[in-house]
């Protein structure tokens, strides 16, 4: 009895892994795996990645893409002065309103704003943009399976389509891209940022950074979160300690 | 009340007139517990300890919450950016849904190894099974809620299954979304009920412990206590043992709190709902991922199907296996006659539960993979092997199990464990207390 449903249990099993990575493949190529700043039980965001990352997200994709849950005054978070963060807030211009005589206004963006939207519905966007919809960044990291790797992976992904491959009207060639087909022409060429540190701005550099900064826009409170989860744990790894010696010395008495 | 057991004056006042004191007394000092416990049963008290953490986190997170189709993702996100220590709270509520699960399974599993359910404890055990329905549903009603891509498309194919009902099916649907899609009356209808299930799930669980303190709890060897030198107190063996388990829970629960709060989540569920865009592959949370496998199996040219095929669709199939999967455990009590509670005892059951584990895990994988070959053919196997467990090898290992002789009492092996086992066996009980 034991020995036959032990060799059933190891068939099924050992099917089931050959089954798993005969299909993993599919049309998805899993993203090589980097080395961020931010990963690791006590990764913090490098501070210049994270501006030269604004900078590249203003001067390049906020032309297509929002960063909609981002208010101004969250960049003072990154490194940026005050003075800094007014400024760029204030070459943007918001509706407000409406006013005294009942008309909405315009007005230059202040820290309180949310980042300002390059279109402003989703119609817009689409009209712009050849028909796709450009998709808001602000939680793009955990939006996708592989995360901060599969960005940086998709945006230094761009070559040319393989021969036998028909690409849709206006479409590019993206290896990491779901079905290799994508609608947005490869959006980093080198020097196409002039960094305000001087920073040789290639395409891979200009892609770490901006992962990074998005990065930091999904999970704005990754730093203090590991901060506090290390004083957690180290906590509750001493008071389970001498729980574990409480409950000794009270079951000591049975044996 | 000048003979009160109670020296301090105030506690004897009130316990006078409202027997609180007493009753506290009752059921964690003088509650005898079998001596032999071991750690798989942490997990009853573990997974109230939990409730409690869901519903306090829950209270704070509803006070920050809009349920509005319009302003539900972006409420989520305020409470993770702007609420002060809101992230915490919501992956302490987010990851708490998940460990609330893996501690039930596990003391379910618990159950059905020891044979906690049997004789006299057959409604202890209905109970249990009623609470994971309830919390099944609170979880599902709760996975809606962000209003993501996986929360919007899930609900649609949860909800949709109650067409397969004849007749009434349609309208049972319309009544579920409060109209003729999910939308914002299904939303708000889901975030009431979400509210209103976990306090239905603590009466269960109060019945659940009144009905565990009537005849108290099994035990690894699963025969009935004999004497009291079988027994300790409740307190302070078993809190502080509860106390350590819960340590040790804490330490792993805010490893991913802390470090991996979306291990468990979806990160298609960070895409706000859109009703225009069909995520590629819509998967439940992990914990439903073996009865969608069930669900699935079910499929017009499935083997399984064929038998009954004459009689309802396919898709009816599935659902009421799906449910007849938990509505099993409801029976089992009476589906297993066999008189030995312990699989330490049960040389032949022992093999079948671990099979019965690994047709669980394979479901689950099957459940998180596309509905297409092989793994269609792996969940219609596993499915049918699901319910040959409990409705054929259960019955029939009860009368053809040939069990290994049972100790006379609890103290026996624990005493013969305890090395010296010729002189401790002849002590007198007194001695040993």
């Amino acid at each position: 009895m034991h020995k036959v449903s032990i060799n059933f249990a190891t068939i099924i099993v050992a099917t089931v892994i050959a089954t798993t990575s005969v299909f993993a493949a599919g049309n998805i190529v899993k993203p090589e795996k980097q080395n961020w700043s931010f990963s690791g039980l006590f990764g913090t965001f490098d501070r210049g990645a994270l501006q030269r990352g604004f900078q590249v997200y203003n001067e390049v994709c906020a032309a297509c893409h929002s960063a909609r849950l981002l208010h101004y005054r969250n960049l003072k978070e990154i490194g940026f002065s005050e003075a800094q963060v007014k400024a760029i807030a204030a070459s943007k211009e918001v509706t407000d309103g409406p006013n005294a005589e009942g008309e909405m206004f315009q007005r230059p963006a202040r820290l309180s704003d949310r980042l300002v939207k390059p279109f402003p519905n989703e119609e817009a966007a689409r009209a712009g943009n050849n028909g796709a919809l450009p998709p808001d960044l602000t939680l793009m990291t955990k939006a996708r399976v592989g995360g901060a790797d599969y960005l940086h992976a998709l945006l230094v992904g761009y070559k040319p389509a393989p021969k036998n491959m028909k690409l849709g009207e206006g479409m590019y060639y993206n290896l990491y891209f779901p079905g290799q087909q994508i609608a947005m022409p490869p959006p980093l060429v080198e020097g196409g940022v002039e960094y305000a540190d001087k920073t040789k701005s290639t395409v891979d550099q200009m892609s770490r950074d901006l992962t990074t900064f998005l990065a930091w826009a999904a999970e704005p409170e990754l730093e203090w979160r590991k901060r506090m989860g290390v004083k957690v744990i180290l906590f509750l790894l001493i008071l389970t300690g001498m729980l574990y010696g409480i409950k000794r010395k009270v079951w000591s008495d049975l044996h | 009340m000048s003979n009160s057991k109670f020296k301090n004056p105030i506690v004897a006042w009130i316990d006078y007139r409202l027997p609180v004191f007493t009753f506290l007394e009752h059921e964690l000092h003088e509650y005898p517990t079998p001596k032999n416990l071991n750690y798989w049963w942490n997990f009853g008290s573990l997974a109230g300890i939990i409730l409690v953490i869901m519903i306090v986190s829950g209270i704070v997170l509803a006070m920050h919450y809009t349920p509005h189709t319009a302003f539900a993702f972006d409420s989520v996100e305020r409470i993770m950016r702007d609420v002060n220590y809101g992230w915490l709270i919501r992956y302490i509520h987010m990851n708490g849904a998940s460990a609330f699960f893996i501690v039930v399974y596990i003391h379910i599993f618990r159950g059905l190894y020891f044979g906690s359910y049997k004789s006299p404890r057959e409604i202890l055990w209905i109970l249990g099974v009623a609470i994971l329905l309830c919390m099944m549903a609170t979880a599902f009603l709760g996975y809606v809620l962000p209003w993501g891509q996986m929360s919007f498309w899930g609900a649609t194919v949860i909800t949709n299954l109650f067409s397969a009902i004849p007749i009434v099916g349609d309208s049972i649907v319309t009544l579920l979304w409060g109209g003729f899609s999910v939308d914002n009356p299904t939303l708000n209808r889901f975030f009431s009920l979400h509210y209103l299930m976990p306090f239905v799930l603590v009466g269960i669980v109060v019945l659940h412990i009144v009905a565990l303190h009537q005849h108290g709890s099994n035990n690894p060897i699963g025969i009935d206590i004999k004497s009291p030198q079988d027994t300790i107190s409740f307190h302070p063996y078993y809190t502080i043992k509860d106390m350590f388990g819960l340590g040790v829970f804490l330490i792993l629960f805010f490893g991913f709190v802390f470090f991996a709060p979306n291990f468990f989540g979806e990160p298609d569920n960070y895409i706000e709902a859109n009703p225009l865009v069909t995520p590629a592959h819509i998967v439940p949370e992990w914990y439903f991922l073996p009865f969608y496998a069930i669900l699935r199996s079910f499929t017009a040219d499935a083997l399984i199907y064929l038998p009954i095929s004459w009689l309802m669709s396919a898709k009816l199939a599935g659902v009421l296996a799906m449910f007849a999967s938990i509505l099993v455990l409801f029976v089992l009590p009476w589906l297993d006659r066999s008189p030995v509670r312990s699989a330490r005892f049960r040389p032949v059951y022992k093999q079948f539960y671990w099979l019965l584990i690994i047709d669980c895990v394979i479901l689950g994988i099957c459940g998180a993979k596309p509905a297409d070959a092989p793994w269609t053919y792996i969940a219609q196997a596993a499915t049918a092997y699901y319910f040959l467990h409990f409705l054929v090898i259960i019955p029939l290992l009860s009368f053809f199990e040939k069990t290994r002789p049972l100790p006379t009492s609890i103290s026996e092996p624990v005493l013969k464990g305890s090395g010296n086992s010729s002189i401790v066996a002849s002590a007198k009980p007194m001695e040993k207390a």
